[in-house]
C-alpha cells in the first residue's frame, strides 16, 4: 500500500507490533544498549504533538530539533510531522551562530532543544532578534529525556489530545539545510510524498522484515538518515542509533556493529573505508549483516574490495542522490570486486519511482554515451530551496513548467549497459566523507577573519580521503594568521568537514580577464 | 620538551600542518578541539603512536578528553610505557 503521511508508518507498525522495539540508542554509554518500543514511541510522539500545538504550532510551521542523536529525536520528529510541521533538524556539534541561522532563516515556530545547547541558543537567536518557544530537555535517551520534559510542561498546563494532522502530499515533512555557494546554507524542502515516495522504493527493493536491525550513522540532519528513520519503523524492525562518539572510531565501531548483531547498515563510504584499514573486521562475527549500503561520494575502489574480503556475505549497493531528491539511482555490485578493476563501480539507473535523462547545457538530451548533466523528475524531486525563489528556478530545467526536471549538477554518462558513470561536477561543490561542501561558503567564513584580504578555496583529489581542501589566501599588510589560528578559526565558523586539510599565502591571487579568480590556474600552481 | 614531546610535535607538524612555523605548535596548543586533528587525522596520529611507542591506545581514549593538547598526548604515552 502507498503511504500517505510520512507520520502514518509510524502509526500502522505500532499497532502492528506495539511491543517490539523500535529504536535503541546508546547516548552517553556507548556500551549500554537503552530502547523504546513502538507502542512507546508512537505514545511519546502523540504527547510531543499535542504540547506542540498548546505551544502555537499550527499545520504548516516549522519546527527545529537540537539534539543529539537519541530515541528522543526520533520521537521529536514524529511529534512535529503529526502537528502537521515539518521538522528542521541541525548538527549539534556545528557552530552554534550557524544553528541560529538555520533556526531564524526557515523562522521556526519552537525548537525541540537539549539542555547543554539551550543556553548559546536562546543567546545566538536573542541576537538574531527572535526567540521561539522552546522545549528543554534536559538530557536525552531512550525517550526518557523527553517523557520528563513533557511530564514537566502537563504539570503547568495539560493539554488536550488531538488528531494527527492529515497532510496533503506536497505539505513540507522536514528541512534539511545543506551548504550554499553563497556562504549561507540552504534549505531543501521535502514534502510527505516526497519522502513516502523514496521510502516505499526502498521496501521494494530492499525488502526489509521486522527481525532487521538498521543502522542510523547519518546523523539527522543529513539525509541519508531518511532511509534509516523511516524504512525501518515502517517494517517494524529496529532502529540502532550509532552514537556520534563512536561513529569516527573504527574499532569501536566495528565491535559495535558486531555487538549490535546489524543486519542492515548505510552510511557513507568513507566510515566503510576505514573500518575496511582500521576495523579488524575479519576478526569479528559479522554474519548477520545482510545489506550494505552507500552514498554521498565514490567509494575508492580499493577500500571496497577491501571490505568486502573481511565480510563478504552481505549484498552491497551503491546509492546515489542529492539531498534534493534522496536517492535517485542505485547499483548493486556484483559480486567481489575483481583485482584487476581500479575504477570506481557506476551509479547505476533510476529508481522505479524516478524517471532520469541526461542533458546538454541548454537542456536538451543527449544520445547514451554522451557526458552531460544528471536531471530527475518524480514525486522524490524537492518542493524546492526556502525562502530563496531564484536558486529554486536555477535548480530546475528552464521548460519544464508542467514537468518539474531538477538539475542534479552532476557530469554523468550512460554506459552501453544502461547504467550511469559519475564524471564530476559542473560547479563548485565538493562531497567530503558524504557532506556537500561549496568551497564558497568555506570563502565566505576565511572572508570575517581579519587579516584574510582574498581568499580562493579549491578540492585537489586525494587517493586515501577522496579531495584535500586548499585554501589560498592574501593578507592585509602582509600580516599573516598562523595555519593554527586559521584552523581555530574555521572550527568556530563552519562544520568539521568544512576545514580545509592545507593553507597557502601568496601575494596576489590569479585572475581572469574578467578579474575574477582563476581557479583553473590556481589549481595548476599547485 | 621530552623526547616523546618533540616526537609528536615533529608528525603533527609535518602530516597535519605543513608549512607551520614550529615555534607555533605549543604544548597546549588544542589539537583536536582547534580543528588541527580532524577524527581521520586523529586516527593516523594513534597508529602512529602505537608503532613509534609500541603501546596500545584505547578507542575510547582517542578523543579530545585524553589528546587535545601536546601535554595530554605526552601524559597518554608516558602512562602507558
Amino acid at each position: 500500500m502507498a503511504t500517505t503521511a510520512l507520520h502514518d508508518l509510524l502509526a500502522r507498525a505500532a499497532q502492528r507490533h506495539p511491543d517490539a522495539m523500535a529504536v535503541e540508542d546508546t547516548v552517553g554509554k556507548p556500551e549500554v544498549a537503552t530502547g523504546i518500543t513502538y507502542r512507546e514511541l508512537d505514545r511519546l510522539s502523540d504527547r510531543l504533538r499535542d504540547r506542540l500545538r498548546v505551544q502555537g504550532v499550527n499545520a504548516g510551521d516549522r519546527v527545529g530539533l537540537y539534539l543529539r542523536k537519541s530515541a528522543d529525536g526520533v520521537a521529536s520528529m514524529f511529534g512535529i510531522l503529526k502537528a502537521g510541521a515539518a521538522y528542521v533538524p541541525v548538527d549539534p556539534t556545528a557552530p552554534p551562530p550557524r544553528n541560529a541561522y538555520i533556526l531564524d532563516n526557515c523562522s521556526v515556530t519552537s525548537v525541540v532543544v537539549e539542555r547543554r545547547f539551550e543556553q548559546r541558543l536562546r543567546a545566538e537567536m536573542e541576537a538574531l532578534g527572535r526567540v521561539p518557544a522552546l522545549i528543554v530537555v534536559d538530557e536525552v535517551g531512550a525517550g526518557r529525556g523527553l517523557g520528563d520534559a513533557l511530564d514537566r510542561e502537563d504539570r503547568g498546563t495539560p493539554v488536550p489530545t488531538r488528531p494527527s494532522s492529515r497532510p496533503s502530499p506536497h505539505d513540507l515533512a522536514y528541512i534539511l539545510y545543506t551548504s550554499g555557494s553563497t556562504g549561507k546554507p540552504k534549505g531543501v524542502m521535502l514534502s510527505h510524498e516526497n519522502a513516502t515516495s523514496f521510502v516505499d522504493w526502498c521496501s521494494e527493493t530492499f525488502g526489509l522484515t521486522t527481525s532487521d536491525r538498521c543502522s542510523s550513522h547519518a546523523p539527522f540532519h543529513f539525509d541519508l538518515s531518511i532511509l534509516d528513520i523511516y524504512l525501518t519503523l515502517k517494517h517494524g524492525a529496529t532502529l540502532v542509533l550509532v552514537a556520534e562518539e563512536i561513529g569516527k572510531e573504527p574499532q569501536r565501531l566495528a565491535q559495535f556493529i558486531a555487538g549490535r548483531r546489524l543486519s542492515v547498515w548505510y552510511s557513507a563510504p568513507s566510515i566503510l573505508g576505514l573500518l575496511a584499514q582500521y576495523g579488524n573486521l575479519a576478526r569479528l562475527d559479522l554474519s548477520a549483516l545482510r545489506l550494505v549500503l552507500f552514498a554521498g561520494e565514490v567509494f575508492p575502489i580499493k577500500h571496497l574490495r577491501l571490505l568486502q574480503d573481511q565480510v563478504p556475505k552481505p549484498r552491497y549497493f551503491n546509492l546515489y542522490g542529492p539531498t534534493e531528491t534522496n536517492v535517485c539511482t542505485f547499483f548493486e555490485v556484483p559480486g567481489r570486486v575483481p583485482d584487476d578493476r581500479t575504477e570506481p563501480y557506476p551509479i547505476g539507473g533510476a529508481c522505479s519511482h524516478l524517471r532520469t535523462r541526461v542533458v546538454d547545457p541548454e537542456g536538451r538530451t543527449l544520445p547514451a554515451g554522451e557526458a552531460g548533466e544528471l536531471c530527475v523528475a518524480g514525486p522524490g524531486v524537492m518542493q524546492g530551496y526556502w525562502n530563496l525563489p531564484e536558486q529554486t528556478a536555477r535548480a530546475f530545467l528552464p521548460e519544464s513548467q508542467a514537468e518539474r526536471w531538477y538539475r542534479t549538477g552532476d557530469i554523468v554518462s550512460e554506459a552501453p549497459d544502461g547504467n550511469y558513470v559519475f564524471l564530476g561536477r559542473r560547479d563548485r561543490m565538493v562531497k567530503r566523507r558524504g557532506y556537500r561542501v561549496e568551497l564558497g561558503e568555506i570563502e565566505s567564513a576565511l572572508y570575517r577573519h581579519a587579516l584574510v584580504l582574498e581568499a580562493a578555496v579549491i578540492a585537489l583529489p586525494d587517493a586515501e580521503s577522496g579531495v584535500r581542501i586548499k585554501a589560498f589566501l592574501t593578507c592585509r599588510d602582509g600580516k599573516r594568521p598562523t595555519l593554527i589560528d586559521l584552523k581555530a578559526f574555521c572550527a568556530q565558523h563552519l562544520p568539521a568537514y568544512m576545514v580545509p586539510d592545507l593553507f597557502a599565502f601568496a601575494d596576489t591571487l590569479p585572475k581572469t580577464s574578467t578579474d575574477k579568480i582563476d581557479y583553473q590556474r590556481l589549481k595548476e600552481l599547485d | 620538551m621530552s623526547h616523546i614531546t618533540d616526537t609528536v610535535h615533529e608528525f603533527i607538524l609535518s602530516e597535519f600542518l605543513p608549512g607551520e612555523d614550529p615555534a607555533n605548535l605549543t604544548a597546549t596548543t588544542p589539537l583536536i578541539t582547534g580543528a588541527i586533528l580532524d577524527s581521520l587525522a586523529t586516527i593516523k596520529l594513534v597508529a602512529f603512536l602505537e608503532e613509534r611507542f609500541k603501546i596500545t591506545i584505547q578507542a575510547h581514549e582517542a578523543d579530545a578528553d585524553h589528546m587535545d593538547t601536546l601535554t595530554d598526548i605526552t601524559k597518554l604515552v608516558t602512562s602507558k610505557l
